[in-house]
């Protein structure tokens, strides 16, 4: 599963980070670990982009971005 | 007497505070200008102790230190190669993890620094509570506590900065991240390989080049093969040997692991000194955000906001707009009374007054745009509306944070176009600098108001939408293509923070507002002073005109035909003949007006045009009217109020020059065309400055006057020929 098919108000924790070099390294560099919780906190109004918690801070993502992202142990709340 | 200089670098990830501090140490002295050969803004400020002057150097806010992009890249070199004697790295204590991520690449670098915790009051708020003392002792390095906004810690910033100048510390060579058993050999194998191959000295110390080289730094590549030669081929290829073996040990790039490895580091070191003491309270910024990026709500809130902030820069921009056109007029007149007639008053009042005055007269709405901007990105509010609007940016391959600089060109593309300075990619930058123009400023609505209401009565409104209309097609399509051509690459990654939201300060928001005020202001000392220099010229040059009809014994004639008869009536036959004679000779004067600007070389210029212009259904008078409005896009009314004989006075409300236009060859059809092309041709002069600014380059600001003018011929000219092929007009 990857972070973009989460809904608003599930928490998953981070598998492995795709993309290519530059973006990926850049959200590994915001901190999308290997093992870190990402909260979904809400879609634009649009659907895209998605607000999200990690580590205490809240970060945007285009949807299309978040793709890249593989996700596991999705539950619910925070 | 200050007897020492010191120069201190501020780093810091976006949204720490670090433009607060940095207000609070160098207060009002401070120098906005562009880092060298790019258009990242460089900020630098000075103050003086009874020791020391120092001189602080704003660095780029950034997350990382890597050489992925131009602002990093400009931090980086900074610390490198300018060599500041301290460097103070601004941590958001609420957010200390992400934070500790740039400060242990700081630690890497071979330079003094000092941490800086700020807003640990909020983090106190939230449960958080940070041992410093146990920070320090950790990494080293001299930590500080401040808060930015209330002014709080800039004395004990300021006393450790100077000590730490001052004093002869080793640079941390232990307690440094631990890369892991296989890369730290690598690390070691490859600065030995580099001690022994360079015989040149290499800039950097070689732990640092060696780390980078293993992360395929592309810049210290570079320098490594410039500082090294010839060695230089070896140590990469040793370097991309390397690279490979971790590559096939970890089954993963050698620079992702070593993300890892720092944040393995960073997460030791929040578990010995954070101090989670409470669960977190209410989290204001988050409910504020439950209303202004709710799904139904967040929209209108967005529109509403830009509303108000039109509103304001338009209604009360009124108002000093106002004081400034009469001051302009009364400075113009009592100078042309000072100084005697001739070329020196004409060049004085009507070339450099009138022509400066025509932009300074923007300044107020330029002001007032600019405190809302400020007022939006110090808040916080800025990174919520590119959130908002990114899915409709995205659309042109732009990121959701170009639509407040579109939505400003609407008002004036100059002050909108500085605010292209809050897009991080340059890409973006120049593409939403380029396509800018074509969202339709307020100096081209007299225009349209002008001509739609001439040749389209009622249906006037619509027509002047679809103008506005127009314009944003163009610029999408325009946007499209010039993404999948010149600015060809991907769209900037909308990896955005959303800070919390925070009370603005007065003082930061005037600063920030006076420092992109005064750019426009010395634009109009320069670049526009000399263009209104040249379109006076030409529009008053020659200056001796061989007339058709000898004016003055004519106006002469009159008067004298006049006065027996004015002089013997009474009463109302004496004010009717006086309203004829001054009728009379200012149809005359209007006559003369036309001739000469006619017979001047901007009129025989647009003579000479007459074949650019006749296929877009333009004759000479709107040639020579879109030519002056290079100067400002409103003159065009103006000067065609000159060319069709109703006297300059005119403005777009005029019924005299509606008639006129009516009774000239033009057509609706024709009309309409040359509303498009004065929709996009040429920027005007203060729009070009910007652009040269802003893109650092005479080569995109040509460009832009080249594809706009361009375009718009191409547009007016499928209307007209269209229009007449189908038996409009």
């Amino acid at each position: 599963m990857n972070l973009s098919e989460l809904k608003e108000g599930q928490t998953a924790t981070v598998a492995r980070v795709g993309g290519d070099g530059h973006f990926r390294r850049r959200l590994l560099e915001m901190g999308f670990l290997r093992g870190t919780e990402v909260y979904v906190e809400k879609y634009a109004p649009l659907r895209d982009p998605i607000e999200l918690i990690l580590k205490g801070y809240h970060l945007s993502l285009r949807v299309d971005e978040a793709a890249n992202i593989d996700v596991e142990e999705v539950r619910s709340g925070e | 007497m200050p007897e020492k200089s010191i120069t201190i670098a501020l780093a810091g990830n976006p949204n720490s505070g670090k433009s607060t501090i940095f207000n609070n140490l160098t207060g009002t002295r401070q120098k906005v200008g562009n880092w060298p050969g790019v258009t990242v803004e460089k900020k630098e400020g000075h103050l003086k102790t009874n020791v020391y002057d120092l001189s602080v150097v704003d660095l780029p806010g950034t997350y990382s230190l890597t050489a992925y992009s131009i602002e990093e890249i400009v931090a980086r070199n900074f610390i490198l190669d300018e060599k500041p004697d301290v460097v103070v790295d601004i941590i958001d204590a609420s957010n200390l993890e992400r934070n500790l991520y740039l400060a242990t690449q700081l630690r890497e670098l071979d330079t003094k620094v000092i941490f800086v915790l700020n807003m640990a009051d909020l983090a106190r708020e939230r449960g958080v509570k940070i041992d410093a003392d146990k920070l320090s002792e950790l990494l080293d390095v001299p930590v500080v506590f401040t808060v930015g906004n209330r002014n709080k810690g800039t004395r004990d910033l300021l006393e450790t900065i100077m000590s730490v100048a001052e004093a002869e510390i080793d640079l941390p060579r232990t307690r440094r991240v631990y890369y892991g058993k296989d890369i730290e050999k690598a690390v070691g194998e490859l600065s030995e390989f580099i001690k022994e191959k360079t015989t040149a000295e290499l800039p950097y110390h070689t732990r640092w080049v060696a780390i980078k080289l293993l992360e395929n730094d592309g810049i210290v590549k570079e320098r490594v093969l410039q500082s090294a030669n010839p060695k230089g081929e070896a140590i990469l290829q040793e370097a991309e040997l390397k690279r490979q073996r971790l590559r096939d040990f970890f089954d993963e790039e050698p620079e992702i692991v070593m993300t890892d490895h720092r944040y393995g580091f960073i997460a030791g070191i929040v578990k010995e000194v954070v101090k989670t003491v409470s669960k977190q309270r209410v989290d204001v910024s988050r409910q504020i955000d439950q209303v202004l990026t709710n799904r139904l709500l967040g929209l209108p809130i967005f529109v509403f906001f830009i509303w108000a902030m039109f509103q304001l820069t338009f209604s009360l921009g009124a108002y000093p707009m106002d004081w400034i056109d009469a001051g302009v007029g009364w400075l113009g007149q009592a100078v042309g009374q000072i100084l005697p007639e001739g070329l020196f008053r004409d060049l004085i009042v009507d070339g450099m007054i009138a022509g400066m005055g025509s932009v300074a007269i923007f300044l107020p709405n330029i002001l007032i745009l600019f405190f809302c901007i400020a007022l939006f990105e110090d808040s916080g509010y800025m990174a919520r509306a590119a959130f908002l609007m990114d899915k409709v940016m995205h659309l042109i391959g732009l990121h959701g944070k170009s639509f407040i600089p579109m939505l400003m060109g609407f008002g004036c593309n100059a002050p909108a176009i500085m605010a292209t300075r809050t897009l991080e990619s340059e890409k973006d930058r120049i593409l939403t600098i380029l396509i800018n123009p074509l969202m339709s400023c307020a100096a081209r609505l007299p225009v349209y108001i002008l001509l739609a209401g001439a040749f389209f009565g009622a249906r006037a409104g619509n027509v002047i939408f679809s103008i506005y209309a127009l314009g944003i097609v163009l610029a999408i399509s325009i946007g499209r293509l010039f993404r999948s051509t010149l600015l060809r690459g991907k769209v900037a990654p909308f990896v955005m923070e959303l800070p919390p939201y925070r009370v603005p300060m007065l003082k930061g928001l005037l600063i920030h507002m006076w420092d992109r005020s005064k750019i426009f202001l010395r634009k109009i000392g320069g670049v526009i002073l000399i263009g209104s220099v040249v379109v006076w010229f030409l529009s008053a040059f020659p200056r001796e005109v061989q007339f058709s009809r000898d004016y003055e014994a004519e106006i002469a004639g009159i008067s004298d035909h006049y006065r027996p008869l004015i002089s013997a009536a009474h009463g109302d036959l004496r004010e009717r003949l006086l309203g004829k004679k001054d009728e009379t000779i200012s149809g005359l004067e209007t006559l003369q007006a036309r001739e000469k600007i006619e017979r001047s070389y901007i009129g025989r210029l647009g003579r000479v045009l007459t074949p650019v212009f006749a296929p877009i259904g333009m004759d000479w008078r709107g040639s020579v009217a879109v030519l002056t409005g290079f100067v400002a896009k409103e003159i065009v009314v103006s000067t065609m109020g000159v060319l069709y004989t109703v006297g300059a006075d005119e403005d777009e409300k005029s019924e005299a020059l509606k008639v006129a236009l009516r009774k000239s060859n033009m057509t609706p059809l024709s009309a309409y065309a040359m509303m498009t092309f004065v929709l996009i041709y040429v920027p005007c002069l203060a729009t070009v400055a910007v652009i040269r600014r802003e893109t650092n380059s005479w080569k995109w600001a040509a460009f832009s006057i080249t594809y706009s003018t361009t375009l718009a011929w191409l547009v007016a000219f499928m209307i007209y020929q269209g229009g007449k092929a189908i038996g409009l007009g």
